[in-house]
């Protein structure tokens, strides 16, 4: 009744093929931008948006970068730990070694390390398809993450092989390291966050998206239409490991401000892999959603605890929340392999009746 | 021949003048392990015709497309096209060069709507860079619009209007393979290549099928190479026939002579080889 | 000469401990032959039936009781993915099947733990533990529990090779790995199959976990040790019991081998460039099997023993 499709009507191919083809996407979803920016800051306590807010718009971002790879382009990754590591080292070789440069660039240059050293490792991605390729990505897993941990090189020599972040200002706010407020590095995460959604929104609409969806689909047909396998999965690599960089950049710089190899092992690249999954494939909605099911739900299992004061250890706790995250994979997996991002969708097409369902 | 009039006004295939071959293939020769799938075939495809390749089951047929559009290359022979003379094709030149197909085997990307299936089809003629899509907006956004315009024809033309937005997954069969046709006209080719575009159609699906074939044909100009089971429909819409058994051809000319052809009644009909 | 003796030394250790891969990376084969799902909680089941069994021998069950008791876990379990999860997702696309299985294998992990705990739990089934010295003057030395282990995988995999070309439903499963429709149109249960297939490789978890248990103790790092099968799969082909094999042998060898020969190496060229001495390099072993098998990929896709497939549209 108050969402409808019906009585919309375009004129122009532009009009039709925008980014919210219904006007009341488009409010609802300026809204949500609005309110990140404004009400939850002025709402939100300390641990919200330390705790919260900042982390799970950070893993948005490499679920985003996953996505591309994976939902749209087909090509799935056990790597991403690696490419946010990689994002997040090589920013930190850049801002101390040219302390003159402005951060976002700083972060942005981190992503295009992360992205360089993504199309090397989706090289193999020409003659190999499927779990062949995942195994691959395992290998960008552990040897980059031997790599950082292991050559002082990347921290600069630090004793304790576990820099901090420095801090760095944009317009005179310090928005890095751990002097930082909460507000002001929840607005440098949200700022990208936007930015990069917008942009993953027009790429995967536009001609790239649909070559990439194309190999995912069937690669031998995207061929036979003149569509090159290699440079679209490798600029699916490059894409997705620039979003995964830019994430990881984040999550040192703002969000645990040490730089440290331990914050990007092989669990972090599941926990991105179910985000993508529960989300769903092939959604950029999906990579919001998934990112807050999916790190709140530890949160919200603790707190179910606590609040009822069950007599449960914490380390069972920890095991009841991988059969969560296993039984909700197979669950979505099976019930619903486009994930929230779908139910979000039926959830409106029911809105389009309600509340005349004749 | 009553048929034939019924399809197509006079004058009658047989009268229509064709230009020069756009398309030569030579000696081709193609095996896997130790089976050969075409063996010592040459024939040319002229610009403006409508060529059938028939023959029986496992003839070749299918592996002669796959090598005139580069999914196979021959082990010799060779294919002149373009005024090039190659070895074999290149996939993504043959593509670039207005070489289109389509499948026996639907071959869509079933994810995605039917208006980005078509998009595809204009891939390789959009070529803004990554920054401009990045920001779909000047440049990126006019190809967009520029390339939608075209698709839009391509759907009117096929009459596909009311599923533009339907996931091509769950479109049913005879709608898939018009398509599939689509995408492959969103691709402006000047040859087309069908392989089996009416197998498993009715008698309406299949009457359809011949006039989209025919008015591409007469239309756009596009040369059209097909290969198809249904004789009926073969004889209807095809200028010349080229009729491979056991990997060989056995027999290149007009439908009418295709008929009369000794050889090909062996091998529809089967004769006692001794 | 005793640097020679040295180099065997690390060569035949590092065979043994591609024995224990390859007994990992026969379970992988066994799923994926019968039924082309690519199941990543192999790792996990061998961590799984570990701790079932080592759980039971720390109740005071005999050794036998505690092994048959634990198989009988492994076939409920078999059922209960075969019933709960593959079921629902047959004729989906290969990836799908994939990522389901690492869903299950964290659910199995959480599971495992949930009831075992998390503790590191040591493991001595009687295997003999004393090193041979061999060479001239002793200077190779030879663990007899390597060797023992290795007879004990060298046995498995002919058991089952026997079992696979010369029984019934060996024949089923050969038949179920070439086409799932012809088999099923013959009258070949799939989902029974499928019990007996993860049933099956159930049992070879456990082997490979008292194994891996009696040498590391049984504990939550079995299940990441278990993950380097994957390369071994990549190297040998997935649908090779004999490439699982030879596939294991080689990345044991050598990793062990870019262990001790390799690192020092790379160090001395790290510090060489970055001009800082001392740097130490340990832990090639960790990414060594995965980096060789994603060269390898670059050159035979296919792998050594695997079937080359001819693409057609």
């Amino acid at each position: 009744m108050f969402y409808r499709e019906a009585g919309i009507f375009k004129t122009s191919y532009a009009a039709d093929q925008a980014l919210f083809r219904i006007p009341l996407d488009r409010l609802f979803v300026i809204g949500v931008v609005v309110a990140a920016i404004v009400v939850v800051p002025l709402i939100s306590n300390e641990y919200w948006l330390g705790s919260i807010m900042i982390p799970v718009l950070i893993l948005s971002i490499a679920a985003l970068g996953l996505n591309i790879l994976t939902g749209y382009c087909g090509q799935v990754s056990l790597g991403t730990g690696a490419f946010m590591a990689a994002g997040a080292y090589m920013a930190y070789k850049i801002a101390t070694n040219f302390t003159w440069m402005p951060i976002p660039l700083v972060i942005v240059l981190g992503g295009l390390c992360a992205a360089s050293i993504g199309l090397a490792f989706g090289l193999p991605s020409l003659r190999i398809k499927g779990f062949y390729l995942a195994v691959t990505t395992l290998a960008a897993q552990f040897f980059l993450l031997w790599l950082f941990q292991k050559v002082p090189w990347f921290v600069n020599n630090s004793a304790s092989g576990v820099p901090t972040a420095p801090p760095r200002s944009v317009f005179g706010e310090l928005v890095t390291g751990a002097e930082a407020t909460p507000e002001a590095r929840y607005l440098f995460v949200l700022a990208f966050t936007v930015v990069l959604a917008v942009i993953a929104g027009n790429l995967v609409r536009g001609r790239i998206g649909r070559t990439w969806m194309a190999i995912r689909d069937m690669d031998i047909a995207a061929e036979l239409i003149g569509i090159r396998p290699l440079h679209t999965k490798l600029s699916a690599f490059a894409i997705s490991s620039f979003y995964c960089g830019v994430s990881g950049a984040l999550w040192s710089f703002c969000y645990i401000n040490t730089v440290e190899s331990s914050a990007f092992d092989i669990f972090r690249s599941f926990m991105i892999l179910f985000m993508v999954i529960v989300g769903g494939l092939g959604s950029v909605l999906g990579s919001f959603l998934g990112a807050f099911f999916i790190f709140l739900l530890p949160i919200a299992l603790n707190n179910v605890v606590t609040t009822f004061g069950l007599p449960i250890a914490t380390e069972t706790i920890s095991h009841i929340e991988f059969m969560a995250f296993g039984g909700l994979i197979v669950f979505f997996l099976i019930v619903e392999p486009h994930g929230l991002a779908r139910l979000w969708q039926i959830a409106k097409e029911k809105l389009r009746l309600w509340p005349f369902p004749y | 021949m009553a048929e034939a009039e019924n399809v197509r006004a006079e004058p009658s295939a047989q009268t229509r003048v064709f230009g020069e071959p756009v398309l030569t293939l030579e000696n081709i020769e193609l095996g896997f392990g130790g089976v050969k799938a075409i063996d010592n075939v040459s024939f040319e495809v002229r610009k403006g015709e409508v060529l059938a390749i028939i023959g029986p089951n496992g003839a070749g047929k299918s592996s002669m497309l796959n090598c005139i559009n580069g999914f196979y290359k021959p082990q010799s022979g060779s294919i002149t096209f373009k005024g090039r003379k190659l070895p074999g094709m290149d996939p993504h030149f043959a593509a670039a060069n207005g070489v289109a197909r389509t499948f026996q085997n639907i071959a869509l990307f079933r994810g995605m709507s039917t208006l980005d299936n078509l998009m595809t089809g204009r891939v390789l003629k959009m070529n803004r860079n990554f920054l401009w899509q990045a920001l779909y907006w000047g440049p990126a956004q006019r190809e967009e619009i520029e390339h939608r315009a075209y698709v839009e024809k391509v759907i009117d033309f096929l009459e596909i209007q009311a599923i533009r937005r339907t996931p091509v997954g769950r479109l049913p069969y005879g709608l898939q393979k018009r398509v599939e046709l689509g995408r492959a006209l969103a691709m402006e080719p000047e040859i087309l290549l069908l392989d089996e575009p009416m197998a498993g159609m009715n008698v309406e699906e299949k009457q359809d099928m011949s006039r989209f074939v025919l008015e591409v044909n007469e239309e756009f100009g596009t040369t059209i190479v097909l290969i198809e089971h249904d004789m009926g429909v073969v004889m209807d819409i095809s200028d010349r026939v080229v009729v491979l058994d056991y990997g060989r051809k056995i027999a290149d000319g007009t439908p009418d002579e295709v008929r009369a052809n000794q050889h090909v009644i062996d091998a529809y009909l089967g004769v006692a080889h001794d | 000469m005793s640097e020679f003796w040295f180099f065997l030394e690390v060569l035949l250790s590092g065979l043994f401990a591609g024995t224990m891969y390859s007994l990992v990376a026969l379970g992988f084969v066994l799923i994926f032959k019968a039924s082309g799902v690519f199941n990543f909680a192999q790792g996990t089941m061998v961590l799984f039936a570990a701790l079932c069994f080592v759980g039971f021998l720390e109740m005071g069950w005999p050794v036998a009781v505690a092994a048959i008791v634990t198989v009988g876990i492994m076939v409920a379990w078999a059922y209960s993915v075969e019933r709960l999860v593959l079921r629902h997702l047959v004729n989906q696309a290969p990836i799908i099947l994939f990522m389901a299985t690492i869903g299950i294998a964290f659910f199995l992990e959480g599971f495992a733990e949930f009831i075992w705990g998390s503790d590191v739990h040591p493991l001595n089934v009687g295997i003999p533990n004393d090193a041979w010295f061999v060479g001239p003057e002793g200077e190779m030395m030879i663990q007899q529990f390597d060797l023992a282990a290795a007879i004990i995988a060298g046995l498995l995999v002919t058991v089952l090779a026997l079992f696979f070309h010369y029984t019934r439903i060996g024949r089923a499963l050969r038949a179920v790995a070439d086409d799932h429709q012809a088999a099923l149109s013959v009258g070949i249960p799939l989902n029974q199959i499928w019990v007996i297939v993860w049933s099956v490789a159930g049992f070879v978890a456990l082997v490979a976990g008292i194994i891996w248990g009696s040498r590391l103790g049984v504990q939550f790092a079995l299940s990441i040790i278990a993950l380097k099968a994957l390369p071994v799969l990549i190297l040998g082909g997935f649908t090779s019991v004999p490439g699982a094999i030879v596939g294991g042998l080689i990345i044991g060898a050598g990793e062990k081998l870019a262990e001790i020969y390799g690192a020092p190496a790379i160090a001395e060229l790290v510090s060489y460039m970055s001009g800082i001495n001392n740097i130490s390099l340990g832990g090639v072993e960790e990414w060594f099997a995965y980096v060789l098998a994603m060269f390898f990929l670059l050159f035979r896709p296919q792998g050594l023993f695997g079937e080359r497939i001819i693409e057609r549209v």
